[in-house]
């Protein structure tokens, strides 16, 4: 998972880039030539876009870029991480520093999910 | 009871660390009062009228004795306003009219959801709390927020004699399913599921955004019969039958399914129409259709991760095998033996007798009985157990019920495994201990949410009004005579008392600063008794706090001179009268009970 600021986000080139609205369903979208999707999350509360990461990364198999963007707190990058997301824009003002302790702190979870897909009991056994 | 593995403990661990450094960085001012919120929430931390409030969960309702014990513990150390806090705030609620009981402190309180909440514990130590509440792999997570919540079921899930498939491993299962799971934890709003295994539904499963019913089909392979859309709130709706049959291997494929297409398509922009309930009720068949397509695809193309193979439902069963209880012999002398000693204690002692009718239930081992340990009494509210009760009720799980307990749907804990021939002996103790009330179903055994006195959403109070009737109805005779009634109370229309699926339901309301209280007639939870899971029906305008208890005794005046004997000759419950002669005789007598203007305000 990597963190960048706002301002890189800003700068960076949008070509082959899709930004794609919470409404939008993504398995209706030709995907040739993309190679980075920008989600939103118009508030951290908002978990539209951990569904459609999951759909694009694990059901469409999108190899690309998934960009979390908008109200993006480091409590969330767990989460993002494990629906598909690869890259997060840290909302305006949040303080990165006890970002990676988050995404080190659990072991491993009970549910498969679009980055590691088998759930808990499947990888014991 | 399902033991926890390594991997379990350090999860509840992490979980309870995870809380610290986020309590911390709100205490650094790293994390705003907004941004801490939800993550708080999602740990079972509210911020309640006067003080914040702890929901602990209680997966399905099985406890154990050490867990009681840290309860206990917490109740006891944690559980404690400073002194000037608690002032403020008994001031503050003496300026609403009308007697209330004091508020109380050192409590755990039993929710109708089956968890444990404590109203006076300062955030400052939320995080002591989680850390000891995780040596008894205890915790609070998505004990509130828009997640998926604590699955609840039946009290008598596992012991039940009309029990089909024991519901416990695929509730253990869907909840480690549903614990941080990345997808769902910010959904349109909080996503409820109960699951029974039973043919009697005790578990309400038509009043949640998912009710499952464990059923065998004819060829003997066990399935769920799954309800979509239920749910209570400003619009109560009964769940409706998205499947009739699912394997049990596919459930969680299934589940999320259900969940993912809610979080895509569920409104957002009014948290009063966020609920599955509304989504299902606008779409109707095409959010059914969409749901099958997404579980396909989930089989198909996802290669269907969480099929659930033989051998890890095995795993999680093996937790729930019965326990070890040096039983004699069962003989049918043994039985006739311990029920014989039985009857001669209960011809000599009616009190004894009066419990055995109404606190003892059947067990599936005739050797056993599951007990109910009555938390419904005078000078106590619905559910609550100070810190001495629930170390000594925690010393009779451990004594009387091979160290296990349930914390039921109608804030009572009940005993699974109580031996026949020690009945009158555990009877002897709870007696002692104050609650061996032989009310279980009877009106005194109320549900009813904290209302105003603790809680920050309450329209008006609940307590109150569970006081005065608990009071006014305290000649078991006259209780007895007046038979099963679900008396159920609410302070405000977020429902939390359940008073939807009430035989008699009161809604506290807030009319221009006092409050107020609706009384609905006819609901209920899906139990055989009470029909299929309906809201029930308001009588009229609302009542005055003071007109509440002579409108409850004017609608049972009623049931009295209108019920009949039934078919076996037994005397018809309430709401069998109610559904033989309809509302408009209750109405009548409900109305008819208001007190002029003048005092309906001010006696």
């Amino acid at each position: 998972m990597k963190i960048i600021t706002a301002q890189e986000h800003q700068t960076a080139s949008k070509t082959g880039v899709l930004e794609l609205a919470n409404d939008v369903d993504p398995r209706t979208l030709d995907l040739s030539g993309i190679s980075r999707i920008d989600l939103q999350f118009p508030a951290f509360t908002d978990g539209r876009a951990y569904s459609q990461a999951f759909l694009l990364r694990r059901r469409l198999r999108f190899a690309g870029e998934l960009r979390a963007t908008g109200d993006v707190l480091i409590d969330q990058l767990v989460q993002m991480k494990r629906t598909g997301f690869n890259v997060a824009v840290l909302a305006e003002g949040v303080d990165a520093s006890a970002a990676q302790r988050q995404l080190d702190r659990y072991a491993g979870f009970y549910q498969g999910s679009a980055v590691e897909t088998k759930p808990h009991f499947a990888q014991v056994a | 009871m399902y033991q926890y593995t390594e991997f379990d403990k350090a999860f509840v661990r992490a979980r309870a660390a995870e809380h610290r450094d986020q309590l911390e960085r709100w205490q650094a001012g790293q994390l705003s009062d907004e941004q801490f919120r939800p993550l708080r929430l999602q740990n079972g931390w509210y911020v309640q009228r006067y003080a914040p409030m702890l929901r602990v969960a209680v997966p399905y309702g099985e406890i154990n004795a050490a867990q009681i014990k840290v309860l206990a513990k917490i109740a006891r150390e944690f559980d404690t306003p400073d002194a000037a806090l608690l002032a403020e705030a008994q001031a503050a609620q003496d300026k609403i009219p009308g007697l209330a009981p004091k508020l109380t402190t050192n409590y755990g309180h039993f929710t109708t959801r089956q968890n444990v909440q404590f109203n006076w514990i300062p955030l400052s130590k939320s995080a002591d709390v989680m850390e000891l509440l995780a040596t008894v792999n205890m915790h609070g997570i998505q004990t509130s927020g828009n997640c998926i919540r604590n699955t609840t079921t039946d009290e008598l899930a596992g012991v039940a004699v009309d029990e089909v498939v024991d519901p416990r491993p695929y509730a253990e299962l869907i909840r480690q399913w549903s614990t941080l799971h990345p997808e769902f934890a910010h959904l349109p709003r909080k996503f409820k599921i109960a699951i029974t295994g039973a043919t009697e539904d005790r578990a309400a499963i038509g009043w949640h955004d998912v009710g499952l019913q464990v059923i065998q089909n004819a060829a003997g392979e066990v399935g769920f019969k799954v309800l979509v859309g239920g749910g209570m709130g400003r619009t109560p709706i009964n769940g409706v039958v998205i499947r009739e049959f699912l394997p049990w291997q596919d459930i969680m494929n299934y589940l999320e399914a259900v969940v993912r297409v809610y979080n895509r398509w569920g409104r957002r922009d009014n948290k009063y129409k966020a609920r599955i309930k509304i989504l299902v009720k606008a779409e109707g068949q095409r959010y059914f259709d969409e749901v099958e397509t997404e579980f396909r695809e989930i089989i198909e193309r996802d290669g269907a991760p969480h099929t659930l193979p033989q051998a890890e439902l095995d795993r999680v069963k093996a937790g729930f095998v019965d326990p070890a209880l040096n039983l004699p012999e069962n003989t049918d002398e043994w039985l006739a033996q311990a029920e014989a000693a039985l009857s001669i204690e209960a011809a000599k002692t009616p009190a004894f007798a009066r419990w055995l009718v109404r606190n003892v239930k059947p067990h599936r081992n005739p050797q056993l009985r599951a007990v109910s340990l009555s938390f419904k009494r005078p000078g106590y509210a619905p559910g609550d157990a100070t810190a001495e009760q629930l170390d000594a009720a925690a010393a009779l799980v451990e004594k009387y019920s091979a160290g296990e307990a349930r914390v039921s749907h109608t804030q009572n804990l009940l005993l699974p495994w109580v031996r026949l021939d020690q009945l009158h002996a555990l009877w002897l103790e709870a007696k002692a201990l104050g609650v061996a009330q032989p009310n279980i179903g009877l009106l005194t055994d109320m549900i009813a949410c904290p209302g105003g006195d603790y809680c920050a959403l309450a329209n008006a109070r609940s307590i109150p009004t569970a006081s005065a009737i608990t009071e006014r109805y305290q000649d078991l005779d006259e209780l007895e005579d007046l038979g099963h009634i679900d008396f159920h109370i609410s302070g405000c229309i977020n429902s939390c008392g359940h008073h939807h699926s009430g035989h008699i339901g009161i809604l506290g309301v807030d009319k221009d600063g006092k409050e107020w209280y609706q009384v609905t007639l006819g609901g209920s939870d899906g139990k055989d008794l009470s029909g299929a899971a309906t809201p029930g029906k308001v009588v009229g305008p609302s009542f005055s706090s003071f007109e509440v208890p002579d409108v409850i005794e004017a609608i049972l005046d009623t049931y009295k001179q209108l019920r009949v004997a039934t078919a076996n000759g037994k005397q018809e419950a309430f709401i069998e009268t109610l559904h033989r002669v309809g509302h408009d005789p209750f109405k009548a007598a409900a109305n008819a009970a208001r007190h002029p203007a003048a005092d309906a305000e001010t006696v």
